[in-house]
This record gives structure tokens, C-alpha cells and sequence, in this order.
């Protein structure tokens, strides 16, 4: 076997093209995971079971699932319904990119809203009553005292799922987003060497994923500043 | 005589089928002093964990300064504003500074504006003797230190009452002192204390009352001199003499 450093380098160019549609899958669906993460997680958190049982399907359905038949039940499955091809979503869920955006901030949405979930229960139970006894209302605690601690604590879970979310990206080029993943595929199926080609895109995402970890580093030494002598 | 600041009338709690509290009945006047102590498990937290609330009585009643706790938020939250309390574990936040910690329910509760409030922290500070430590996150203060941060931040909400559960347990033995000198000159200044302590000297130079709790029942009470020199109860004696042995 040989390995074409010359083809490499052709390509690298190519599959670069496609890191702005990556990073729009990534940070798209990003942050609106974690709104959705946050809206579930409200949800969860009230004592109320007809709001907190659908968040809690919701997570099961999302969790339980693989992302790929997920991706694939929006993009080919959902078009079959009249009602959704009439319906305010179908200019969103007719494009592949759209199909992928809804699909991975689903998919994450649920995952980060158990995150912050156990975020929020690891808070020192005996802050909260120090809270109370002073009058803190129950929105009052929350905001003061359970969110900015539970912050920190998320945030290595938090960033572990941005990493598995950044390579979930290379997923929509099932459904033909040329994202870097869906150009490398091009490639190889035009030279037939797959070793070059996924090897580097590979490295690529390595890369990306050292940058998401430091940035996360640093936020997270931000948020523990308090805790250092 | 004036109508008691606190008045627990048979009050029991449970947790599941355990039964903390069997049948309490309380009664504290404005100024009194009160120490609770009993063997581990005898229900004191308990007992004054239910005066504000961050335990829920099954039966009987309780009243602070009047107003009856009941389920209703408006009663709690009243209530609450009038009872400061200190904790075994400080339970100071760790993510703002001890200045912030002591403005923090002045300026949501009280609704006092930031130099108010900061006015009165700075007060609180120096009457606990720390208020060059004003801008510093507690992890960076000593035991000792963050027990008094946290009487100056109950102190900020100007309560009527204060409740102390086992203050200085969680302390080094050298910093027990720093934090009953502050406890004893608050009540000498003429605070409502009731003090969960095993500090039995605490007890006879400052209490006006001892209580003493075993399963959850008020087994004794008594004057610290009647309570020490003379105790009736054989409960009472076997755990004076457990503690005080040594």
C-alpha cells in the first residue's frame, strides 16, 4: 500500500471548504440544544408531573435512540405527512441541512438537559437552606445561588458533550450536507483512497476538538475563581 | 407576662415512619437565651430546623412572634425574615465574596439598595471582628473565620430571633472560642438565641434555659445551675456524665 502525501495535500484545501458548514451544524445546533436543554430541564424541575413527565419521554425517546436513525426518520420520514409538508416547518425540514440542524439539536438538547440536570441536584444542599433561611424566594436561590455554582459543575460534562456533538456533525452527510465529512466522502469515491482522506479529516476534527477542550479549560478555571487559595 | 416570641405547641415530625419529634412544647420569651443539647439523633436540629421551616411539622402548631407556620409561602417568608440562623457547616456561598454573601438577602428581601446594604455588612463585619477579610471568597478564610461571616450575615436581616444548630462542631479547637466570644456578646447584647451546643460551659455562663432532648422528646428543662448541679432525670444524669467526664 502506498500512501500519497501529494493527494493529501490536493484534498486538505477541498475538505476545508467544508469546515463552514460544520461549524454552522455545530454551533446552530449548539446553542439551540442548549436552550432546548434548558427549557427540559424547567421542565424536569417542577413539581408539576405534566410538565416534567413529556420532558422526561422526551429524554428517554432522544437518549434511547441512535442520532443516525434519528437523522433519518426527520429527513426521509417526516416529508410523508401532508400535515408536515403544509405545516410552518417544512421550508426548514426540506432542506438536508435543516433536517440535521433539527435532528442534532434534538439529539443534544436531551443529553445536556440531564447535564445541567445533575448539575443542579450536585449543589450543596445545605446552601440552598442558608438561602431559604435568609427569605430567598425559591426563583431568588435559583438564580443566585443554584445557577452559578451548577455552571461550574457542568461544564466538563457540558464540554464532553460539545465534543461528541462536533462529531456528530459528520453525520449529516448521510443526508447529502456537504459538510467537511460529506466533501471527503466525494473524494474518496473519486480516488479510492480512503486511507489518505479520512486519516487527515481525522486530524481535522482532532484539532478542532484540542481548541473546543482549552477554551472550555479556560472558561472553567473562569468559573472556579473563587475556589483557588 | 407578654406573649412568647416562639411557642411550639405538640409538635411532632416525622421522616417515613421515624418519628424525630414526639409531642414538643416550647415557649421563648424576647431575650431569652436557650441551650439544647442531647445525645446525636434526639431530634434538637430538628427541633429548631422546624421553627423556620426548612422542616415541616406533621402535627401540632407553631407560632413566631404571632403568625402561625402553615403551608402558606407568604407566613413562611414572613417568618423567615424574622429568624437568622447559623449552621454546623457555615454554608457561606462559595462563589461570592464575604461581602456579597452578607449583601445578598438585605438587597433581594429587604429590598435595600446597595450602599445600604453594604453599610450594614461592613457594621455586621466589624462587630465580628473581620472586616479586613471583606473581599475575600470564604474558601480563602479559616473556620473559625467563616463561622463569624456567617453570624454577621444572619445579623445582617436584623432578625428577632437567631438559631444557632451546633455551631462550633465543625471547627479546630482553637477557633471553638473566636466563635462563642461572638455568640456570648450577642447575647449579652440581649439577642433571642436558641443554641444547639455541645459547649457546656457556653451553657451555664450564657443560657437562661437548658433543654435537654433524648428520642425526640424535651426530656428536661431547667435553669443551667438546676440543670448541671441537680438534673433529675437519669437520662439527663447518664449524659452529663458521659460528657462531662473528661
Amino acid at each position: 500500500m502506498s500512501f500519497d502525501i501529494s493527494l493529501i495535500l490536493d484534498s486538505l484545501p477541498k475538505m476545508l471548504s467544508g469546515i463552514g458548514l460544520t461549524f454552522q451544524l455545530l454551533i446552530l445546533s449548539g446553542v439551540l440544544g442548549l436552550f432546548l436543554a434548558f427549557v427540559l430541564l424547567l421542565m424536569r424541575l417542577t413539581e408539576k408531573w405534566y410538565f416534567s413527565f413529556p420532558a422526561q419521554i422526551f429524554i428517554y425517546v432522544f437518549r434511547g435512540t441512535p442520532i443516525l436513525v434519528q437523522i433519518f426518520i426527520i429527513y426521509y420520514g417526516l416529508p410523508q405527512f401532508e400535515a408536515i409538508r403544509e405545516s410552518i416547518f417544512w421550508p426548514i425540514l426540506r432542506e438536508p441541512f435543516g433536517c440535521a440542524i433539527v435532528a442534532l439539536t434534538l439529539n443534544t438538547g436531551a443529553y445536556v438537559s440531564e447535564i445541567l440536570r445533575g448539575a443542579v441536584l450536585a449543589v450543596d444542599r445545605g446552601l440552598l437552606e442558608a438561602g431559604s433561611a435568609l427569605g430567598l424566594s425559591r426563583n431568588q436561590r435559583f438564580i443566585y445561588i443554584t445557577s452559578p455554582l451548577a455552571i461550574r459543575l457542568g461544564i466538563p460534562p457540558y464540554s464532553n458533550d460539545v465534543i461528541s456533538l462536533l462529531k456528530s456533525t459528520a453525520l449529516a452527510s448521510t443526508i447529502t450536507v456537504f459538510d467537511m465529512m460529506g466533501i471527503a466522502r466525494t473524494i474518496v469515491a473519486e480516488t479510492y483512497a480512503p486511507y489518505e482522506i479520512f486519516i487527515s479529516l481525522a486530524i481535522i476534527y482532532m484539532i478542532f476538538t484540542f481548541f473546543i477542550q482549552k477554551g472550555f479549560g479556560y472558561f472553567e478555571n473562569f468559573m472556579s475563581r473563587h475556589v483557588k487559595k | 407576662m407578654t406573649q412568647p416570641l416562639i411557642q411550639m405547641q405538640n409538635v411532632d415530625k416525622f421522616f417515613g415512619s421515624f418519628q424525630a419529634l414526639k409531642n414538643i412544647n416550647l415557649e421563648v420569651h424576647k431575650g431569652e437565651r436557650i441551650v439544647v443539647c442531647g445525645p446525636s439523633g434526639s431530634g434538637k436540629s430538628t427541633m429548631i430546623r422546624c421553627i423556620n421551616r426548612l422542616e415541616k411539622h406533621n402535627n401540632g402548631k407553631i407560632f413566631i412572634a404571632g403568625r402561625e407556620l402553615t403551608d402558606s409561602e407568604k407566613d413562611i417568608d414572613a417568618v423567615r425574615r424574622e429568624v437568622g440562623m447559623v449552621f454546623q457547616s457555615f454554608n457561606l456561598f462559595p462563589h461570592m465574596t464575604v461581602l456579597r454573601n452578607l449583601m445578598l438577602a438585605p438587597q433581594l428581601v429587604r429590598k435595600n439598595n446597595k450602599s445600604k446594604a453594604k453599610e450594614t455588612a461592613m457594621k455586621y463585619l466589624e462587630r465580628v471582628k473581620i472586616p479586613d477579610q471583606a473581599n475575600k471568597y470564604p474558601s480563602q478564610l479559616s473556620g473559625g473565620q467563616q463561622q463569624r461571616v456567617a453570624i454577621a450575615r444572619a445579623l445582617c436581616m436584623s432578625p428577632e430571633i437567631l438559631l444557632f444548630d451546633e455551631p462550633t462542631s465543625a471547627l479546630d479547637p482553637e477557633m471553638i472560642n473566636e466563635v462563642l466570644e461572638v455568640m456570648e456578646d450577642l447575647a449579652n447584647e440581649g439577642m433571642t438565641m436558641i443554641c444547639v451546643t455541645h459547649e457546656m460551659g457556653f451553657a451555664r455562663s450564657v443560657a437562661d434555659r437548658v433543654i435537654f432532648m433524648d428520642l425526640g422528646e424535651i426530656v428536661e428543662e431547667a435553669s443551667p445551675q438546676e440543670f448541671f448541679e441537680n438534673p433529675k432525670n437519669e437520662r439527663t444524669k447518664l449524659f452529663l456524665s458521659q460528657i462531662l467526664s473528661h
